[in-house]
């Protein structure tokens, strides 16, 4: 069977405690995309990094067939020798370093042991064309997009003479815009130069957009290979991620909309790196208890900046506007401040602004609240330990206990962690950035169901999410932001996703 | 079973340490045939390695907040002691307004440095850089390459003990005198030291077994009784026996109290309370603690504050062993603490530490020194030990962390 450009055959891993892989096989065909899907903590980057030797061998068992010989990678370099690539969702490239230099990095053009700079901007802009991205080879890294940043990667793939390219979640962080550029990219090099792909990804229609065979992990497991051939439905492949068919994405709920409780009026924040532009721009929204206000928009649109600006000027400069909450006027100068008047907000950025990775569950959830288990001047850690518990239980967190570090826990169960600080928090207003970014499709349904029982006791809720199927699942209302100005507002049961893109598209200036 | 397992599991590295100790001061005690462990010697030990605690204390907060140090506080220690000398000297007004003088530059040290590492974004060390040049020549124009001699409160902060409250009324009862075949064997304890230590330990003991019960009636998860005894058996004899050790020499010396006030305070501060908390958070994670409502300004700002007042300490009980403001004193002191806190399992990226670490850390290179001077080591092969085993103690936490990661 030498159609196969890869087989991982009966690959098993364990980590102390837990079997992460049992019994695995993946084929790959050559010349093909092959999507890899599953739920968080399925299996899939375990499977990768055995296949990219960053498990080495002898740390799993089971046999790796690469281009008909077997393979036993010790680390990255030997599998790069071989032929295989692998782009991280966390890119690694040096922020100060120009395109050039972070495509050759570790992999420099060099002659008589000096770097010939001919030799690497010759070949860099090459690549460069090859990926499509209009950029000055001298560019710095910082200072080009992510969508950008992901071409570079694939660059410096390609400048190793990959065969096999493998991608984790490459369009996680991008837009629809630079996603699609992405993907199209990812066909043409599959057409064109016969690059093998394999893909990691939660965007199950981008799967079936571009995939030739799917591969569902779960539970450690191979469930099965779809043939995408003939473009199976989105359903199909959620049954087999969850285990079962998962008919509704998003919870029932009635709403139970109170009088108005949270009002920003005149709301204006400027660049904090160039005070002269305006970010957010004159924006007034309002939100009810027990509503749910959704705030949709392109990334860039200014929705993070906005929140931020809001909760105790975490980000901006001379800012303006009212707010204004239980009908009394209230000024937040710094975050604490936000926190004492009863508002939280939940970052977009979990990983790096969540979370205090190498502390405890206990301790994350306690930590925006402190107070409430402060007697005195002692924190009691018996109390601790009793909200701790009672979080773990009440959201389904899964981890070995409360001592567990949060950094080892799955994306969702992170979120869930996130959920519980600012919830013990005690927050009236709940401003929510992307709370289902990065997460699977059954963990997000239990974070919907948090939200909409936060809403249900009351508090104002607004979230912003760039997923459009979202805001319209889960939203009672949402604005529509634009280049930092509020340029529609609609009832979430009047509203389409086409509703929704025609009036961005239309309000943004020529 | 399973209980202890995790709490071991969860403070493995704070065992290794003590392990650690043990095994140096065994080693020690055998290569100097005793000389280490006579009565004498740890009385000596305590006094000459207090400074270090102290600094220990202060720069383990500093590296807490991010894995930020202190590289002015040896150069801070002999501005103290100059600018405290000078008004207890030339000046001449009392010894004990004179050292509250000496907290107070102390202090104010600390807050200018902290004013320009919180609020000015000066990276710590940058301004700590320069501290140690300025305080260093600062020290040094005041004292003009004299030597002050000090006298009075310093010296009995530095040297002094408690009186014995009952002197030749208890024996050495176990016979260690004998056992260590001490030259001039002391036929009685200090009566203060034994007591004090006797009545500590039981305080300890009834403390945890009263603490246990309340926190079961109140339907408080508690550890299991097992470890608890454990623990609390080997904190009693501990105790114990090293104040069995202080009484058969001169008994309770004030620099411990000192030492051991502090290390109650601090450890309070860093485990029990809201600052202490938000210093580990934002260690752990900068971002998240300042989205989660810590000051984090503040906290850099009060760490590197309270960093200079316990410099400042440090100096007075420096001045007081040596009776003498000097200009060259405290040279390789911040080095000391900085030791001191990687061999005690702070990490260097912060987030990661105990005071408890900070103070074992510091006992490891208070008795290696020692032990290693008894010996009679060439200073410049001590330097290079000591070299070793702050570079082993961070490269074996480096080892075990990646393991467990993988794990």
């Amino acid at each position: 069977m030498s159609e196969y450009i890869l087989e991982m055959r009966n690959i098993t891993k364990e980590f102390p405690g837990v079997t992460a892989l049992s019994d695995v096989t993946f084929q790959v065909k050559k010349g093909e995309i092959h999507a890899l899907v599953g739920e968080n903590g399925a299996g899939k980057s375990t499977l990768m990094n055995v296949l990219s030797g960053i498990h080495p061998y002898g740390s799993y068992s089971g046999d790796i067939i690469f281009k008909g010989t077997e393979c036993r990678f010790k680390n990255i370099r030997d599998s790069e020798a071989a032929g295989i690539a692998i782009i991280h969702q966390e890119l690694a490239l040096s922020p100060f370093m120009t395109i050039a230099e972070n495509i050759f990095l570790g992999n420099e053009r060099v002659k008589n042991g000096v770097i010939n700079w001919d030799e690497t901007n010759r070949e860099a802009i090459k690549l460069m064309q090859r990926v499509g991205l209009n950029e000055k080879h001298t560019a710095q890294i910082k200072n080009i997009g992510v969508g950008k940043q992901q071409l570079v990667e694939i660059a410096k793939a390609l400048s190793k003479n990959c065969e096999l390219l493998i991608l984790d979640e490459p369009t996680a962080a991008l837009n629809d815009e630079d996603s699609n550029h992405l993907l199209e990219l990812l066909c043409t090099l599959n057409k064109e130069h016969g690059l093998t792909c394999i893909m990691i990804s939660h965007k199950i229609h981008e799967v079936i957009k571009i995939a030739n065979d799917i591969t569902v992990l779960r539970d450690g497991k191979t469930i099965e290979t779809l043939d995408n051939t003939e473009k199976v439905s989105e359903g199909r492949i959620i049954k087999g991620m969850v285990g079962r068919e998962l008919t509704d994405r998003f919870p029932k709920h009635t709403p139970k909309i109170g009088e108005i409780g949270f009002e920003v009026k005149n709301w204006v924040a400027y660049d904090p790196l160039d005070e002269e532009r305006a970010i957010i721009n004159n924006v007034s929204i309002h939100v009810r208890k027990g509503e749910i206000v959704g705030l949709a928009g392109l990334m860039g649109a200014g929705r993070t900046e906005l929140a931020m600006s809001i909760f105790g000027k975490a980000y901006g400069k001379k800012i303006s506007g009212t707010l204004i909450k239980d009908g009394k006027e209230i000024t937040l100068n710094n975050i604490e401040q936000a926190i004492e008047n009863g508002i939280a907000y939940v970052t977009e950025d979990r990983k790096t602004a969540g979370l205090v990775h190498i502390q405890d569950l206990k301790k994350n959830i306690t930590l925006a609240n402190l107070k409430a288990i402060t007697k005195g001047f002692v924190i009691n850690e018996d109390e601790e330990l009793i909200v701790g518990k009672d979080y773990r239980k009440r959201f389904n967190i899964k981890s070995s206990s409360v001592f567990q570090k949060v950094g080892n826990l799955s994306g969702g169960n992170q979120q869930k962690v996130v959920l519980s600080k600012w919830i013990f928090a005690a927050p009236d207003v709940l401003i929510l950035d992307e709370p289902t970014r990065g997460i699977d499709v059954g963990a997000k349904y239990e974070i919907y169901k948090i939200i909409l029982e936060l809403a249900d006791a009351g508090k104002c809720i607004i979230m912003i999410s760039s997923e459009l199927p979202e805001i319209l699942g889960i939203t009672d209302r949402l604005y529509i932001i634009n280049e930092g100005r509020v340029v529609g507002e609609m009832k979430t049961s009047e509203a389409t996703q086409e509703d929704i893109m025609s009036t961005i598209i239309s309000s943004s200036a020529g | 079973m399973n209980s202890i397992k995790e709490f071991m599991n969860r403070n493995i590295r704070q065992y290794g340490m003590i392990f650690a100790l043990i095994v140096i001061v065994m080693f020690f005690g055998i290569a100097t045939g005793g000389k280490l462990i006579w009565p004498r010697n740890v009385s000596m030990l305590v006094r000459q390695n207090a400074y270090v605690l102290i600094l220990a204390i202060g720069m383990m907060f500093c590296i807490l907040t991010g894995g930020n140090i202190d590289l002015s506080v040896g150069s801070l220690v002999a501005l103290v002691s100059a600018m405290s000398g000078l008004m207890a000297t030339t000046i001449g007004i009392p010894s004990w307004l004179a050292i509250i003088f000496g907290l107070v530059t102390g202090l104010l040290a600390g807050l200018w440095q902290g004013f320009w590492i919180a609020y000015v974004k000066v990276p710590p060390f940058i301004t700590t850089l320069a501290g140690m040049l300025v305080f260093r020549g600062v020290n040094n124009i005041i004292l003009n390459g004299q030597t002050l001699p000090l006298s009075g409160l310093y010296v009995v902060i530095g040297t002094g003990s408690v009186p014995d409250i009952a002197p030749n009324t208890i024996p050495d009862f176990l016979r260690i005198g004998d056992l260590l075949q001490l030259q001039n064997k002391p036929e009685f304890l200090n009566a203060t030291m034994f007591i004090v230590g006797l009545v500590l330990s039981i305080i300890y003991v009834l403390f945890t077994i009263f603490n246990r019960k309340s926190k079961i009636a109140r339907g408080y998860e508690v550890a299991s009784l097992k470890s608890v005894v454990i623990k609390v058996i080997s904190f009693f004899i501990v105790i114990n026996i090293f104040s069995y050790w202080l009484a058969m020499d001169d008994g309770l010396p004030i620099m411990l109290i000192l030492v051991a006030i502090l290390f109650a305070v601090y450890t309070f501060i860093a485990t029990k309370t809201i600052p202490g908390r938000h210093i580990y958070a934002m260690g752990g994670n900068i971002k998240a603690a300042e989205l989660s409502g810590v000051n984090t300004k503040k906290m850099m700002f009060l760490v590197y504050s309270n960093m200079g007042l316990l410099a400042a300490v440090a100096g007075i009980v420096t001045a007081g062993r040596l009776m003498a403001s000097s200009p060259n004193v405290g040279a390789n002191f911040e080095m000391d603490a900085i030791g001191s806190c990687f061999i005690g399992g702070a990490s260097a990226y912060g987030g990661v530490g105990t005071i408890w670490g900070a103070v074992v850390g510091a006992f490891i290179m208070g008795v290696m020194n020692n032990g290693m001077s008894i010996i009679g080591l060439n200073v410049f092969l001590q330097s290079v030990v000591k070299g070793m085993v702050v570079l082993l103690a961070v490269a074996f936490d480096m080892y075990s962390k990646s393991k467990s990661r993988l794990g």
